[in-house]
Parts: C-alpha cells; structure tokens; sequence
C-alpha cells in the first residue's frame, strides 16, 4: 500500500500564503521518509496534511491529490483513515488519552473507540506493546513514566489502530538521547515489520540513521529531495536552516583539518 | 500493516484491569459507593438537628471507612477539606445569628449566643457529614471505575470521556504546576516568607499552567482524532465492575428512604 500526495498545496484558515506549496510524495510500505527543514519550513503542516487531519480537524484548504493505493481519500471520515496512517506528534504527554490507568487500557484506548470484538482489541494491544518492547509497562500508569517511554507507548496506540503507515512529527523533539535513542530503534524495526514511516526531524543524527528517503522543505516547498545520505551531505542544508548530521561535520572537520584520508582509513 | 503481521500474541484480557479492591467495601459497584455518598449528603441537609446528622455520619461514613480501613485517612482528608467553610460557617453562626437572646460571652463588639452556636454545631455537622461522604468515595473508588460503569449501563462515551478526563485532569495540572514552580524558582522567583510574596510567587505560575493547557488542548484534539474518538457508535469496554442484584436493591432502598425522609420533613411529620 502506498501513500502518494501529488502537486499538495494547503493554506492555513485566515492565512495569507500557503504554507505548502506544491508537494510530491510517494511513501510506500517499509519505507522511512524523513523531512526536515527549518523552523516554520512546513514540516508540521506536512504531517497533518499527510495523516489526514489537516483540513479535517485543522480547517483551511487543501488541493491537490492525496490516495491511498490510488484510492482518493478526500471523503474519508477521519476515523476511516486513522485505521491506514496513524500520527503521532513531539509532545508525549498530549498524546496520552488522560483517562486510562494502566500502559495496557491507554494502548488499547483506539482501538476500543472502533468498537472491535473485545479479544480483537486485547490482541491488538499485545501485539503494538509487543512491538514496541514495552510489554513490560503494561501494568503501569503511562502519566509516571519517562517522556521516551510515553512516547513509545503512544506510537503503541497508534500501531495498535493498525495503520499502514505512521507520520511521525519530531517525536523525539522533547526527549533525552536515551530517549531518542529508544524511538529510533523503533521506528527502524516498525519499518522492518513493513511499516511506510513519514518523520519530520530536526535531529539529522536520526534521520541519518532511520530514513533511507530525504526531502527538505523551504516556505512551504520541496527544495532538496533524494537518498538520505546523499541529501545529508548537501553542503546547502546549513543555508536551509538544517543542521548537518555528525558524522557529516566530522568527516568536514577532518579534511579541513588535513586528515580527511586517514579518517576513511 | 505496522508491527501486526510478524506478532500475534496470544495473551488475554490482563488481570490487573478491574483488580478487586483489599475490602469488602472498596469491592462495591462503585455506582453504590456514589449513591451512599449522594444520598448521605442530601439527607445531611434535610435532616435537622443534632442527633440525626451524627447518627447517620456514623452509619454511613464512618463505619463504612473503618471496614475499608480507610478511617484515619478519612477524618484527615474531609477535616482538611472542610475546613476553611466549616471555620467561617461555625464563626459566622456563632457572633452573628439573627434575632438571638441567650448570650454566651462578649468579645469585644461581637457576642456568642447559644442559639447561635446550637446551630453553628448543626451547621458544622452537616458540613462533615457532607464531606465525609464525598471524602469516603474517593478514598476507596477510582473515577475511571465509575465513568466505565457508568458506560456500561449506557452512558454516551463522549460524555464519560468528558468526565473522566476533566477529572485527570486535576493532577495532571497539579504536576504541570510543580514543575513550574520549580523551574520559576530556578530564576530566582521567591514563592516562599511572608503571605505578600507568596500571592506575587503565584502569578507568574498561574500564567504559564493555564496558557500551556490551552496551548495543548489542539494538539490533544488531534490525537484522539487519529486514534478514532470520533467514530459514531458505542466502545468496547474491556472491563466493568462487578454489579449484583443486591446491590441493585440497596440503591434503590437508599434513594426511596431518601424521598421518604424528605416526605416526612416536608409534611412536618417529623421535626
């Protein structure tokens, strides 16, 4: 199943310009897409456009085609469309539905809202606990946990919607590397298990190490769009606003410094 | 689909969903906990007097806490909640009580009467019995039990979301606070001395918690949009509490002796 967007344009209600102009996107099954850019770039309103939930619950204005496997999904009701792309955003706490007690009852808090056959939740809910590695948690109130562990117990209430794609906006912005670090190794091995994953990063570090697609968003447009390792050595990202990955300022710093070959052994 | 084809685990509905509560009492449907509590605050107003008010604080209050085991947390909490009312009404009733003659002592331009303070302790009681209700259902119930009840019998679940959440919501606010304060008095705001500097210390606290929950309530839209809130149609419960048949009965015989009692009151049968 793949999600496409083709020639996406979208103004925010009583805006000016739009803040997406003219976006192209193809996300396929096992694939991770990252984007990143500079602040106000539009990677959020990429997000929301992508899950669904801008205009829906946003408002504004969209043209353009967005489809699922070819199937325009303009008519969907959000709650149809939360069942094929899930989202998931920076700040854990808010992800939390805020009524449920236990890791396990806020997993299962998405599902229970499309009135599945009770065993079907429960195993949906092992399942997206089992995938995540947190299982362990599931007896635990979600409001006592880290901010990487909610986080992981978010994307497990999105997985557990079952979605064929995930849309990830700077889910590790308020984590610690601990943190950061536990979510990258699961969006990795969702991306294994088959899961099309669009992340919107600062952290060029994770992209990096998770997305094998880079796109680079600029006023609202795509500016540089290619492999992610070749988009990450751009010498342009720093005047985009992105900062260049680690390994990227290093391997910099060491032929600036002369020693550039001794560092590729 | 993500993270479902390589896992299906065959586990069941986990046993700590609906763990039974240490008592006999805390294992109440907690709809009769939220009945005996109802009932036994109306029927602390209607009652007049003394005698009945202390009669029934005793039987449905403070009994029910000492088999929940839960008696000194109870007259800690629901003393500290009534508190500042109780005070005021007790002192107000006291020095100012409308047409009375018997004084009990003058302190400077206020006097003490004993019908004041006859009713100033009837008022005092009803406010304990009222918060002695309230406190006991909390102490031994989970709001999340009753709204799921509640749902069950067939309450719409955007309403139990609504009162479920804006219960949560008071500790979370709580924690958003604490952390607050800490990170103010980081910079230097002194939110401790004199009362004076304590009520400053409150405003630049008071700010950032009631912005920083509006600024979140978009993005709390937003997520329970994807994970299918708005869907038409009912849930799937995963669990309720237990209910009996007996305990069907008790509620019902609560609120009949509950419109008897007002019956008797309002007919003048009984003073």
């Amino acid at each position: 199943m793949t999600l496409s967007l083709a020639g996406v344009g979208y103004r925010y209600a009583g805006a000016s310009r739009p803040s997406l102009d003219d976006i192209d996107l193809e996300l396929p099954e096992g694939v991770v897409v990252g984007v990143a850019g500079a602040s106000e770039a539009g990677k959020t309103t990429l997000c929301l456009v992508a899950s669904g939930l801008a205009p829906r619950t946003v408002g504004g204005q969209i043209r353009g085609r967005i489809t699922l496997d070819g199937e325009e999904v303009d008519a969907w009701p959000m709650h149809r469309l939360s069942q094929r792309i899930g989202i998931g955003f920076q700040n854990p706490a808010t992800q939390l539905s805020q009524v449920a007690s236990t890791v396990f009852e806020e997993v299962a808090f998405g599902p229970m809202n499309l009135g599945l056959e009770r065993d079907e939740v429960v195993t949906r809910t092992w399942d997206a606990l089992a995938t995540m590695g947190i299982d362990g948690l599931a007896d635990r109130d979600p409001r006592h946990l880290s901010g990487g562990q909610q986080q992981l117990v978010a994307i497990a209430g999105l997985l557990a919607m079952r979605p064929a794609h995930l849309v990830l906006d700077e889910p590790t912005a308020q984590l610690d590397p601990a943190g950061t670090r536990l979510v990258a190794d699961a969006i990795a091995r969702l991306a294994r298990d088959g899961a099309g994953i669009l992340v919107a990063e600062q952290k060029t570090d994770l992209i990096a190490a998770v997305a094998s697609t880079l796109i680079v968003l600029a006023d609202g447009r795509v500016v540089l769009r290619g492999p992610a390792a070749e988009v990450l050595a751009d010498p342009r990202l720093p005047e985009l606003g992105v900062p260049q990955p680690s390994a990227v300022r290093l391997e910099l710093a060491a032929v600036a410094a002369g020693v550039g070959e001794a560092l590729h052994g | 689909m993500a993270g479902s084809d390589q896992l299906t685990v065959e586990r069941g509905v986990p046993d700590f969903l609906g763990r039974p509560g240490p008592t006999a009492f805390h294992r109440l449907n907690p709809l009769t906990k939220a009945t005996l509590a109802t009932m036994t605050a109306i029927a602390a107003v209607v009652l007049g007097g003394l005698l009945g008010p202390i009669v029934l604080v005793t039987c449905a209050v403070l009994l029910p806490a000492l088999v929940a085991g839960v008696f000194r947390q109870l007259v800690r909490t629901a003393g500290l909640l009534a508190l500042p009312i109780a005070v005021s009404a007790f002192v107000v009733n006291l020095f100012f009580f409308p047409g009375a003659q018997q004084v009990l002592v003058r302190i400077g331009p206020v006097t003490a009467t004993a019908e004041g303070l006859a009713f100033a302790l009837e008022i005092l009681v009803r406010i304990l019995t009222i918060s002695g209700a309230v406190t006991l259902f909390y102490l031994t119930t989970r709001p999340a039990d009753l709204v799921l009840d509640l749902e069950r019998r067939g309450i719409s679940p955007r309403v139990a979301f609504v009162a479920n959440a804006s219960v949560q919501t008071v500790p979370a606010m709580v924690d958003r606070a604490a952390q607050i304060t800490a990170a103010q008095r980081a910079r230097g705001l002194d939110t401790e001395g004199s009362l004076w500097r304590r009520i400053r210390g409150v405003l630049p606290i008071v700010g950032p918690v009631i912005l920083g929950s509006i600024a979140e309530v978009e993005e709390r839209t937003m997520a329970l949009e994807a994970r299918g809130f708005t869907r038409p149609g009912r849930r799937t419960l995963l669990w309720a509490p237990s209910d009996s048949a007996m305990e069907g009965i008790l509620r019902w015989g609560m609120l009949l002796a509950l419109v008897a009692l007002i019956a008797v009151r309002m007919t003048g049968t009984w003073r």
